[in-house]
C-alpha cells in the first residue's frame, strides 16, 4: 500500500494539512499571465517559488513556461525587494523584450510588505520601462486563498491596469473563461462566434500552452489575449464571467471601472451548464442557435442515453477546485450518478450552497468539505469508511485509486502523469462527450477486469 | 563550421546591461587544461541576477526536496503556506522500498501547517506545535523533521525551540531546519543546512555494532528512477555492506547507525560533501569520490572500494561482477555507436550530473561541447584543490558552518595517514574531487547558472544533437527541434546508474537523437512551390 498509514478513523485536526486539495496563489497568477500575448510573468519572491510554479505548469502542459523571478536573498528579505525588482525589470526588458510584465507577489514579499505599486511607479520614474510597455501586478500572498484565487487576482489585475472605457461601445462581449485548458478556451471562442458573438476572451492560453511544433521556440507564442483587446474590454457590451471563484472578481471590477455589465455563470462543463451558457449567448446576440450546436447537444444526450445503465446510481468521490467541482457535480447528477464526497482546499463563500444547488435533491447523503483540513487525506478516510465506484480529481488521486482499487478519471490541475489532456476540451457539449466517455471507459474496464470468465462479455 | 567559443561568449553577453555583463562574463569560461593540471577560474555559487530566467530553485528545495525528502520514515512537516509542501510532494521521483508491509513510508504524504494570514500576524509556533502533535497522533513516527519556508524566519518563529519541546514531550526525535527559501543563492544552501542537521541530530545516535567486514556508506545518491536499487544490488553481489545511503531508499535508523561504516563514498559531491567531511573529523571515517554513472565510472568506483579494503577475495568478487556486467554493456555500446558516434551534447543541470553524465555520452562516442551546473561551487568545476582560494561572500557566510571535533570516545581513524597517501598514489580520490573542467576538452564552453537567454543562443549557434537539462527547459529546447533529456527526473525513465543503468541510458539517447519525429515538423506543402492555377484546375 502506498498510503499505508491512512485509516478510516477520522481524527479531528485543527492545524495539520495532509495531502492538500489546493496549492498556493502565485501559480494561478502565473498561469493567468500566460494567457496574455507577449507577456512575461514575474514572481516577486525567492527563486524557488518561480521554479516550482514553472515546473508544475510545465509538467501539466508539456509546454515551455517562461517567467522571471526577483531572486530574493537574505539581504533583500531584510532590506526589501525593491532593488531586486527594479533590476529584474531592466534585465527582462533587455533580454526578453516583453510588451508587458505581469508581476505577482509571494508570501515572502508580502510578509515584508513590499509595495509593488510604488516600485512600479519608481521603475517608470527611473526610465526602466521602455515606451509603450506595461507593468501590471497582483497581490498573491500564499498564506491566503489558493491557486484559484491567485488566478482570479491576476485576471482582475488585467482589468484594473489595462481596461479602459473610451466612451465608444464596441460590438463585442467579454468572456472571462476561468482556469480552464487552452483547448477549452478555443472551444469557447468557436461556440461564441457560432452564436453570433464577437468574443473578447481573456486570459486566453490557447496557442500559448498548446503551441504547435514549428522547429522554432517562439518565446512569446502566437496566442494570448492582445493587450489592446484587454484595453477594449472596457468598451464591450457586457462581460460573461465563467466560474464565480476564478472569474467574477475581474468581471465586477470591470463593471465598476468601465460600466460594462457583468454576468456570472457556472463553468459550462456538462449538459445543463452548457445549455445555460448557450442560452446566455443567445440572449446577447439575439440569434437562433445554429443547427450544428443543437446537433452537438443532441449527440451528447444520445450518448448519455446509451451509457446510462452503467452510470446509474454509481457513487463518486471528487476533489479539486470550486468552479470545476460545482459544474462537474451537476453533470454527474445529470448522468444519474451520485457524487457523495466533494472536497476542495480552496476557501471562499457560497461553495457549499452552489454544490447543494447542483445536487438538487438527488444525493442527500453527499458530504461536502471545504477549506482548512479539507484535504485528500480526509477524502481518503471518507472513502475508506464507505467506498465509491469512481474517483475524479488531479494526478495525486492515483495513489488513493491504486490503494483502494477505484476507477479513476484524471480531471483538474495538475495532471502530470498523462500527456495530451490539455488538447481536448472538457467544456461545452463536445467536452461533455469527452468526459462521459472517459468516465464510462474506466468503469467498464473495471467491469471487464473483474468479470469471471463465464460472464466476460463481448458486447456491452 | 565549429563555432569559436570566445565569439560565442561575446554573443551570450550581448543583451545584458553593461554592468551585469561584466559580472556575468566571469561565469562563462572557455575551458583550457593547463600543463600543471589547472583550469581557468569560473565564478560560481553567486547570486543570479534578478529577471534572468534561471534554472535555480531555493534553499527549501535543496533541503527538504533533495536531501531529506527521499528518507521514507522521517515524517516531514513543512511549516509555511501550502505551496512549498505541495510542490515538493512526490515530484522528485525518489523511489523507496519499505522492507515489509507494516514498515513506515511517509513519502506519499505531504504534511503542512498551511500557514494563514493569522499566523503571519500573530506567529505560527502555536499552529506548528499543534500540527506536530496531530502528526504524531496519526502516524507515530520515529522522527519528525520540520522545514521552514520563507515567512517562518521573517515572523520569527523558532522552529528549533518547538522541536526541542516536542522531542521532550513526545519522546521521539524532532528536529528543525532553518531552510527558508531566501537563504543562500540556490538549492545549494539547503543541502548544507540539511547536512548540518542530519549530522547534529541523527548521525551517530544508534550504536548497534555492525559485524560485517566491508562496510560503506553511499553519500549523495537519491534513488531517482531506482538508481540506488541498481547500486545496492551491485554492492551486495560484490559482498560490500551498505550501512546507509544519504539518502536514496534510506531510513532513519540507517542514518543513525552510519558511523559504523569504515568508508564513505561520495556520489554527488555538491549536495553531501559536508556530511562526509564532518564524519571524517568526528569519527575518523575517510571518504573517497566515486561515480556510479557510466560503466567505466562504475567499474572504477567498485575497484577503488575493493582497493580500500585490500582484500583478495573482495577484489576477485568485484572483478567477477564487473566482467559479468561488461559483456552486455559492450554489446549495447557497440550497437549504439554506429548511430550516435560523433554527435554532440550539452549538459546544464544540477551540481554533479552535468559532469557525471558526460562519461555516459563519451562511452557512446558522443562529444560534450558545453556544460555547466545549476547550483555548484567552484570546487565542483575546478576541483577541490581550489577550496582555499574560494572567497566566502555574504550569502555563504549566512549558512552555518559546524565546528566538528574528534569524538572523545568514538573517533577511530580507519586508515593511517600513510595508508591514505598510498591509496591516493594508486589513483583514488581520497577526500578529493577533481571537478568537471579537467575532464572536458579544451575549447568547450562552461557556463554557470545558465540563463534562458543563453540557452536559446547556444541552441541556435551549436545546434547540438541533444541538450540535457530539467523540466523547465525541456519543452523550449524541443520546440527548437532538438531533443532534451531531463537529467533530474530522467523523463520518468531510468535507472541510469551502474552497468544496467548505462545500458538504459545508451538506448534512451540512441532513441532520442535518432527519432524520426523532427523530420515531420514541416508540412509537405510548406516546402513546395505555390501551386499554379492550371494545376488547381486539373
Amino acid at each position: 500500500m502506498l498510503l499505508r498509514h491512512t485509516t478510516a478513523d477520522v481524527m479531528e485536526r485543527t492545524a495539520l494539512t495532509i495531502n492538500p486539495a489546493k496549492t498556493c496563489q502565485p501559480i494561478g497568477a502565473l498561469y493567468a499571465a500566460l494567457g496574455v500575448h507577449n507577456c512575461l510573468p514575474h514572481s516577486h519572491g525567492s527563486q524557488g517559488c518561480c521554479s516550482y510554479h514553472r515546473s508544475t505548469l510545465t509538467r501539466h502542459y508539456k509546454e515551455p513556461v517562461m517567467a522571471g523571478t526577483s531572486s530574493f536573498t537574505e539581504g533583500s528579505a531584510v532590506f526589501g525587494g525593491q532593488a531586486n525588482l527594479l533590476q529584474a525589470i531592466t534585465n527582462m526588458f533587455a533580454m526578453y523584450n516583453p510588451d508587458i510584465i505581469a508581476i505577482h507577489t509571494t508570501c515572502l514579499s508580502e510578509t515584508i510588505g513590499d509595495d509593488i505599486v510604488q516600485i512600479i511607479a519608481k521603475a517608470r520614474e527611473e526610465g526602466k520601462v521602455p515606451p509603450g510597455k506595461h507593468l501590471i501586478h497582483a497581490n498573491t500572498p500564499s498564506y491566503i486563498g489558493s491557486h484559484v484565487t491567485g488566478f482570479s487576482s491576476m485576471v482582475k489585475g488585467l482589468v484594473t491596469y489595462l481596461a479602459e472605457n473610451s466612451g465608444r461601445k464596441r460590438n463585442q462581449i467579454n468572456i472571462i473563461p476561468g482556469w480552464v485548458e487552452p483547448a477549452d478556451m478555443r472551444e469557447l471562442r468557436r461556440l461564441s462566434r457560432a452564436m453570433g458573438i464577437n468574443p473578447n476572451i481573456f486570459p486566453d492560453t490557447s496557442d500559448v500552452m498548446d503551441a504547435p511544433q514549428t522547429g522554432r521556440h517562439e518565446f512569446y507564442p502566437r496566442g494570448g489575449a492582445p493587450i489592446e483587446e484587454i484595453r477594449h474590454a472596457g468598451d464591450s457590451r457586457a462581460t460573461l464571467a465563467l466560474g464565480p471563484t476564478a472569474s467574477e472578481a475581474a468581471a465586477l471590477a470591470l463593471e465598476e471601472k468601465c460600466e460594462v455589465r457583468a454576468e456570472t455563470l457556472e463553468l459550462p462543463i456538462g449538459l445543463v451548464a452548457t445549455d445555460r451558457f448557450i442560452n446566455a449567448l443567445r440572449h446577447r446576440s439575439g440569434i437562433r442557435v445554429p443547427g450544428f450546436i443543437t446537433d452537438e447537444r443532441g449527440r451528447l444526450v444520445d450518448m448519455i442515453a446509451d451509457m446510462h445503465q452503467y452510470f446509474y446510481r454509481k457513487r463518486v468521490a471528487l476533489f479539486g477546485d470550486p468552479d470545476q467541482l460545482v459544474s462537474l457535480t451537476e453533470f454527474l447528477v445529470t448522468l444519474d450518478m451520485r457524487p457523495v464526497y466533494i472536497v476542495t482546499g480552496t476557501p471562499g463563500k457560497r461553495f457549499e450552497t452552489r454544490i447543494r444547488e447542483a445536487l438538487g435533491d438527488a444525493v442527500p447523503e453527499a458530504q461536502i468539505r471545504q477549506g482548512a483540513q479539507a484535504d485528500m487525506f480526509l477524502l481518503h478516510q471518507m472513502i475508506k469508511k464507505e467506498g465509491v465506484d469512481l474517483l475524479i480529481g488531479n494526478t495525486y488521486g492515483k495513489y488513493i485509486a491504486r490503494d483502494d482499487d477505484i476507477p479513476f478519471v484524471r480531471f483538474g490541475f495538475p495532471v502530470i502523469d498523462r500527456v495530451g489532456h490539455s488538447y481536448f476540451p472538457t467544456v461545452a457539449y463536445t467536452g461533455g462527450m469527452r468526459l462521459a466517455e472517459k468516465i464510462l471507459s474506466v468503469i467498464m474496464d473495471r467491469q471487464d477486469r473483474n468479470a469471471p470468465e463465464e460472464s466476460f462479455e463481448l458486447t456491452m | 563550421m565549429k563555432p569559436n567559443p570566445h565569439t560565442v561568449k561575446e554573443q551570450l553577453l550581448s543583451a545584458l546591461p553593461k554592468k551585469s555583463a561584466r559580472k556575468r562574463a566571469e561565469q562563462i569560461v572557455v575551458n583550457e587544461r593547463r600543463p600543471d593540471g589547472s583550469v581557468p577560474e569560473i565564478k560560481a555559487n553567486v547570486r543570479t541576477t534578478p529577471g534572468a530566467i534561471t534554472q535555480r530553485g531555493c534553499t527549501y528545495a535543496g533541503c527538504k526536496g533533495v536531501v531529506i525528502g527521499p528518507t521514507r520514515d522521517i515524517l516531514s512537516i513543512t511549516h509555511g503556506p501550502i505551496g512549498c509542501g505541495f510542490y515538493s510532494w512526490l515530484t522528485r521521483r525518489n523511489q523507496t522500498r519499505p522492507e515489509g508491509p507494516d514498515d513506515a513510508n511517509y513519502i506519499p504524504y505531504c504534511l503542512s501547517t498551511d500557514m494563514q494570514d493569522e499566523q503571519i500576524v500573530f506567529g505560527g509556533e502555536k499552529k506548528l506545535r499543534a500540527a506536530i502533535e496531530e502528526a504524531y497522533e496519526l502516524f507515530h513516527p520515529k522522527a519528525i523533521a520540520i522545514f521552514s519556508t520563507c515567512p517562518v524566519g521573517l515572523i520569527g518563529d523558532d522552529v528549533h525551540a518547538v522541536a526541542r519541546d516536542m522531542k521532550e514531550k513526545l519522546g521521539i526525535n524532532v528536529f528543525g531546519f532553518s531552510c527558508e527559501g531566501y537563504k543562500g543563492v540556490s538549492q545549494s544552501a539547503g543541502h548544507h543546512i540539511a547536512n548540518n542537521q542530519l549530522f547534529r541530530h541523527v548521525v551517530g545516535t544508534n550504536e548497534t555494532p555492525r559485524p560485517e567486514k566491508f562496510k560503506i556508506n553511499l553519500l549523495g545518491e537519491y534513488n531517482i528512477g531506482g538508481d540506488a536499487f541498481v547500486i545496492e544490488d551491485l554492492l551486495e553481489r560484490c559482498g560490500i555492506t551498505l550501512v546507509s545511503t544519504f539518502s536514496g531508499n534510506s531510513t532513519y535508523d540507517a542514518f543513525a547507525n552510519s558511523h559504523m561504516a569504515d568508508l564513505n563514498t561520495v556520489m554527488c559531491h555538491r549536495s553531501i560533501n559536508y556530511v562526509a567531511e564532518m564524519m571524517e573529523k568526528k569519527f575518523g571515517i575517510p571518504w573517497i569520490k566515486v561515480n556510479f554513472v557510466g560503466a567505466e565510472g562504475t567499474a572504477k568506483s567498485l575497484r577503488h572500494i575493493a582497493q580500500y579494503f585490500n582484500d583478495a577475495e573482495l577484489t576477485e568478487r568485484v572483478e567477477k561482477v564487473i566482467s559479468d556486467e561488461m559483456t552486455d554493456v559492450l554489446k549495447t555500446q557497440f550497437a549504439v555507436r554506429s548511430r550516435c558516434e560523433g554527435k554532440t551534447a550539452m549538459l546544464f543541470v544540477g551540481g554533479s550530473r552535468a559532469h557525471h553524465y558526460q562519461m555516459l555520452f563519451a562511452e557512446m562516442g558522443m562529444k560534450t561541447v558545453a556544460a555547466g551546473y545549476e547550483f555548484a561551487h567552484r570546487d565542483d568545476y575546478e576541483g577541490r584543490r581550489v577550496l582555499p582560494s574560494i572567497k566566502v561572500d555574504a550569502d555563504s557566510r549566512n549558512i552555518e558552518q559546524l565546528e566538528v571535533l574528534p569524538d572523545e570516545t568514538r573517533y577511530m581513524p580507519r586508515r593511517g595517514p600513510d595508508e591514505l597517501v598510498q591509496l591516493e598514489a594508486a589513483g583514488m580520490d581520497v577526500a578529493a574531487y577533481q571537478g568537471m573542467m579537467p575532464e572536458m576538452e579544451d575549447g568547450a564552453l562552461v557556463i554557470d547558472d545558465i540563463y534562458h537567454f543563453e540557452t536559446e543562443r547556444l541552441l541556435e549557434i551549436y545546434k547540438p544533437d541533444i541538450f540535457c537539462a530539467g523540466i523547465k527547459e525541456k519543452y523550449a529546447v524541443q520546440k527548437a527541434g532538438i531533443p532534451c533529456k531531463q537529467l533530474h527526473s530522467y523523463d520518468y525513465g531510468g535507472p541510469y546508474a551502474g552497468f544496467r543503468g548505462a545500458i538504459n541510458f545508451y538506448n534512451e539517447i540512441d532513441r532520442m537523437v535518432n527519432t524520426k519525429i523532427w523530420q515531420y515538423v514541416q508540412a509537405p506543402w510548406e516546402t513546395e512551390e505555390e501551386l499554379e492555377v492550371e494545376e488547381l484546375a486539373s
